[in-house]
């Protein structure tokens, strides 16, 4: 038999050269890692417990397509209490399966063959294969730690011409924590109104914004009609296993993300629907919680990389610092893997989030502080063997 | 709640300097908040919470909760005769409280004799005591905030996006 093809539009697509290097992570024992991309922290027992409960009282059905009515209400509520937002939640507003969803959603729905999107370097390692699979062309932005790794209006203008459609914005951003004041969001929204842009914005780290207060993009003066506003409950609340995201977008477009949704997945799954819905009722103290242990720790981690040798930057926000690996002169590929065979210390190769980003690494601090410590130690040990940092 | 002491409730361990660390204040600084703290009383003391069952060659002890009916006095109202129980070392909390009951003292033992013991000739004969309701401790489940049964530790990928 003649093997079947493959879909050309997959095949094109970059190969994880990470693959294997993940491959070999997931098959060590006893590995300190520092190379994960979700909280530490359990979902918060009152979330879990609706959970439960949910099950024992027998909701096991679907939902409507845009999510249960009364968390997109909830989600409502949230947004204007919390950040002045107007959404309708029967016509503005879809409970998706993860922020993942919710970004297939927005790129499907609005892009068409020969749409470039702007998308920042390095960047969460989504945003360019979406873009590719729904027909779109990627245009990179790059970034470094001499600017915060954070994209400046002049470059996004320079970048705009003839079949940009949209930008891809993620603040504050894994891999590097890097964010926007609202003063340099407006300077970005200048540009995005003047050449008409669509901003799918990833705002899935708000609640761990340290310095300043989080500004939405679309909150912005005549900014609402340009962006997707996609957010979740997998960071602020520790619930990345129950994949509840949201989006947020002009009717129309919610309207096609809706259509691509209903026959795609239908809809998310019902209990962990309610769970989301006890999370924005009763969770925002957890947050808090979480939000200060996750402070101490950059300032902690921050502090024991630059000392040991490694630059970075001070993070604005989530769990991620993105520093510079570039005093040793290896390959962030070989840093990581000679890494975790001589020390056991996990991490991720800055590769990953970008071809110029082979000079980094993705260290997340989303681990006790216990972890942090020990993780550092064995980093100090193989940057200098024969030392006693 | 000042960001030393969410520190110190976690770990009293914890060196002055590696909270500086984690909280981006001077060492100097810190170390002074500290003694201010303990100057003031805002830190009682620091103790160890250790799991009893797991304590080789300790000695079993009996705890007891008593909610104490009591009748409170003219000027010093209920101060006066907590004073009076709490002061005996058999007692390790008291505590007023609203409801039925006025306080609530928890008392422990070497054995269930000698708390009783400690009540029927200690507590109840007490002018100002009119009744108690003892409660024997029998499980702990959670101490402190923390909970004693070893769980089986959710498990996150070692690595991913």
């Amino acid at each position: 038999m003649k093997k079947i093809s493959i879909s050309k539009k997959v095949e094109k697509l970059a190969p994880s050269g990470i693959r294997a290097f993940f491959d070999l992570v997931l098959g060590m024992k006893d590995v300190v890692s520092l190379g994960v991309g979700e909280p530490d922290f359990v979902t918060p027992w009152h979330i879990r417990e609706k959970a439960i409960f949910s099950l024992e009282q027998g909701f096991t059905s679907y939902t409507s397509n845009k999510g249960l009515p009364e968390l997109r209400r909830q989600i409502a509520h949230f947004l204007e209490h919390r950040y002045g937002l107007r959404y309708d939640p029967e016509e503005e507003i879809l409970v998706t399966v993860g922020v993942s969803e919710g970004l297939d959603l927005a790129v499907r729905a609005t892009l068409n063959p020969g749409d470039k999107v702007l998308v920042p370097e390095p960047s969460y390692v989504s945003y360019g294969p979406v873009a590719e699979l729904a027909g779109g062309t990627v245009v990179t932005l790059k970034t470094d730690i001499t600017n915060g790794f954070k994209l400046t209006p002049k470059q996004i203008e320079d970048a705009c011409g003839k079949d940009v459609k949209a930008l891809m914005l993620n603040y504050p951003s894994n891999p590097t924590g890097a964010s926007y004041t609202k003063k340099e969001l407006q300077a970005i929204a200048t540009v995005v109104k003047k050449h008409n842009l669509l901003v799918v914005s990833d705002e899935v780290y708000d609640e761990l914004t340290y310095d300043f207060d989080h500004t939405p993009l679309t909150s912005l003066a005549g900014m609402k009609g340009h962006v997707i506003y996609l957010n979740g409950f997998s960071k602020a609340f520790a619930m990345t296993g129950f994949r509840i995201g949201y989006a947020c977008g002009p009717q129309h477009i919610i309207a096609a993300m809706t259509k691509i949704h209903q026959y795609t997945m239908l809809c998310a799954s019902i209990n962990a629907q309610m769970a989301a819905g006890e999370a924005l009722k009763n969770g925002f103290k957890s947050v808090q919680a979480m939000k200060g242990e996750y402070k101490r720790r950059r300032r902690y981690m921050v502090g024991a990389l630059n000392h040991i040798g490694l630059k970075c930057h001070m993070p604005e926000g989530a769990f991620y610092v993105f520093p510079s690996i570039q005093s040793t002169g290896e390959s962030s590929i070989d840093f990581a893997q000679n890494l975790l065979k001589k020390q056991k210390v996990a991490l991720v190769p800055g590769v990953a989030f970008g071809k110029s980003c082979d000079g980094y690494v993705r260290i997340s601090y989303a681990s006790s502080y216990e972890s942090l410590k020990e993780a550092v130690a064995r980093i100090a040990k193989y940057l200098r063997p024969h030392s006693y940092v | 709640m000042d960001e030393i002491l969410e520190v110190l409730m976690d770990d009293a361990r914890i060196s002055p300097e590696e909270i500086a660390k984690l909280t981006g204040k001077s060492v100097d600084s810190v170390k002074k908040a500290i003694k201010k703290y303990e100057k003031e009383g805002v830190i009682v003391k620091y103790k160890t919470v250790l799991n009893p069952d797991l304590v080789r060659d300790s000695k079993s002890f009996v705890r007891a909760l008593i909610e104490v009916s009591v009748s409170p006095q003219k000027d010093v109202g209920f101060d006066y005769i907590a004073e009076r129980i709490y002061s005996f070392p058999e007692v390790t909390s008291c505590y007023l409280v609203s409801g039925a009951y006025d306080l609530l003292v928890v008392v422990e033992g070497d054995d269930i004799r000698t708390v009783s013991d400690f009540i029927a000739a200690k507590l109840s004969p007490m002018e100002q005591v009119r009744s108690t309701t003892t409660h024997f401790l029998l499980q702990k489940y959670k101490e402190d905030g923390q909970i004693l049964k070893k769980r089986a530790k959710a498990k996150r990928l070692n690595i991913s996006y």
